[in-house]
């Protein structure tokens, strides 16, 4: 019996005898990047404010606010966009929060949030989970751009200063006080009702 | 000759509309400044808002006091009210603020309320932030005795 009547998966296992070994581990190599290279470059690419702004849920409410806000423009003109402020920097934390994205593309097809009405209905919801995301990590987005220890409180405003200094004494996140900072806050009868109109304490 | 005349009731017509006029344009001031009323204002200055202070004297009685911080950016609608998350009789003390006072409380028939009454929501009507700005026009206001130092 000569080696051709041999099944496919045979052919498969045998080792290759036109190629070095070098040869295929460069083919290898070689390939591995190409794949890297697409995986990297989707994740830079969904990286992006363009990216977030692509849909119009996020560009016609949340971006259209954030547009008001000092990290959009402000007198030095340094810029925080979605991603600084949305998407972990290291890698592994950043891929983790892509994963879960499935949950915005599910409820993207669903139209769950296609109004500003509705997105108004989820705001709470939506704003809580990011909330809880950023209170768990100790604000660590916030405080890649803003370093607690850089801070010099003698050169901030008064209030500020006076805050700040409680809230290192209390272990407080920059989250716990700076909410609504890039966008418009939720009905906020169910967190705060002495600071809304018409909420009963 | 009636050219003459009519000339002379031209003459005389002219100067009484036009001489008062031109002194009462001498002694008023616009706002604007002295700019012709065709010509377009000139753009204003750009204030500095005044950084974050101790709280600014009253002059008078049951005068809203001036705010002593910036408030840009602070939200005030129909689902949250920034300054109360700092004002309201539940936070003031751990933001270290002025607590509003009971008349904020009041409706306009003087029924007592649990919150903030209705009419005291948009602070701004009433609470202003305060810029380096000069004056339009000079203030000899004096506050009553009790009231200055
Ligand atoms: C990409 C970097 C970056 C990130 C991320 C970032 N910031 Fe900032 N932030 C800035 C810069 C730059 C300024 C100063 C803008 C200016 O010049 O006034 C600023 C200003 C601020 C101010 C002062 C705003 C004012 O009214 O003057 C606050 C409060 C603040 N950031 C809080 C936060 C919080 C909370 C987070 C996390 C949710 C955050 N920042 C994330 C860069 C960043
Ligand atoms: C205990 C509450 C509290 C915590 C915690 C807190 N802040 Fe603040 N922060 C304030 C207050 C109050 C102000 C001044 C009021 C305002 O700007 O609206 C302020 C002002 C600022 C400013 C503007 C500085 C200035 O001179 O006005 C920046 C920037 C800022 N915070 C960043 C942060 C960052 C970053 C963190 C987390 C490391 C943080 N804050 C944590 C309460 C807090
Ligand atoms: C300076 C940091 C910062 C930047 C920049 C920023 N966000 Fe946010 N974002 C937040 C915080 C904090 C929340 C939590 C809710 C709140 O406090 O307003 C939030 C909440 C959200 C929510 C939940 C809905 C809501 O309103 O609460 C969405 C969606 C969102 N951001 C999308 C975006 C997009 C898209 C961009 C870019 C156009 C962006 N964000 C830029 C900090 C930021
Ligand atoms: C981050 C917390 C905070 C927010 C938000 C805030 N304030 Fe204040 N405000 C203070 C503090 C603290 C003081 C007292 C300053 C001091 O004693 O150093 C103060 C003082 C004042 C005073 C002066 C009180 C007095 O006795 O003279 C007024 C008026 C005032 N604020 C109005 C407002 C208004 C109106 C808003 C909303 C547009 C607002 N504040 C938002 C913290 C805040
Ligand atoms: C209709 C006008 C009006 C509105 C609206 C208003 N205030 Fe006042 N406020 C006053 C007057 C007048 C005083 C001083 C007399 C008094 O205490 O009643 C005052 C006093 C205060 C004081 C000082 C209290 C004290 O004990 O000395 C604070 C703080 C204050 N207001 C905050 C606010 C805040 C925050 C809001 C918005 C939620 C607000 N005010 C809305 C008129 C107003």
């Amino acid at each position: 019996m000569s080696d051709n009547s041999k099944g496919w998966w045979d052919r498969l296992r045998r080792p290759s005898t036109r190629f070095s070994v070098l040869g295929l581990l460069g083919i290898g190599f070689v390939g591995g990047l190409v794949a890297l290279s697409g995986f990297l470059g989707e994740l830079h690419a969904t990286a992006t404010e363009s990216f977030c702004i692509s849909c119009h849920e996020m560009r016609d409410n949340v971006y259209m606010e954030y547009k008001n806000t000092p990290h959009f423009s402000s007198k030095s003109g340094v810029r925080a966009t979605c991603p600084d402020c949305h998407l972990a920097r290291a890698f592994v934390p950043k891929v983790a929060r892509k994963a879960a994205a499935v949950r915005e593309v599910i409820h993207k097809v669903k139209g769950t949030i296609a109004t500003r009405e509705k997105f108004g209905n989820h705001r709470l919801e939506m704003a809580q989970r990011v909330w809880a995301e950023m209170k768990a990590n100790d604000s660590r987005e916030c405080r890649s751009c803003h370093d607690a220890k850089a801070m010099d409180y003698a050169k901030q405003s008064r209030r500020a200063r006076l805050q700040h200094i409680r809230g290192d004494d209390q272990g407080l996140t920059c989250i716990d006080c700076h909410k609504g900072i890039a966008h418009q806050l939720p009905d906020m009868q169910q967190i705060d009702p002495s600071a809304v109109i018409g909420a009963q304490q | 000759m009636k050219k003459n005349i009519c000339l002379g009731i031209a003459l005389v017509a002219g100067c009484l509309v036009l001489a008062p006029q031109s002194a009462v344009a001498d002694e008023v001031k616009s706002l604007r400044g002295n700019i012709d009323i065709e010509a377009p204002s000139l753009p204003p200055e750009v204030e500095e808002l005044i950084p974050d202070q101790k709280p600014i004297k009253r002059d008078y009685v049951k005068q809203p006091p001036l705010i002593p911080h910036k408030i840009d950016g602070y939200t005030m609608n129909a689902h949250y009210n920034k300054c109360l998350s700092c004002h309201s009789w539940a936070n003031y003390k751990l933001a270290g603020a002025t607590k509003i006072s009971p008349s904020h409380f009041v409706d306009r028939n003087g029924n007592e309320l649990a919150n903030l009454a209705p009419r005291r929501y948009f602070c701004t009507q009433c609470h202003v932030v305060q810029t380096d700005a000069v004056p339009l026009v000079e203030n000899t206001f004096k506050p009553v005795p009790a009231l200055q130092k």
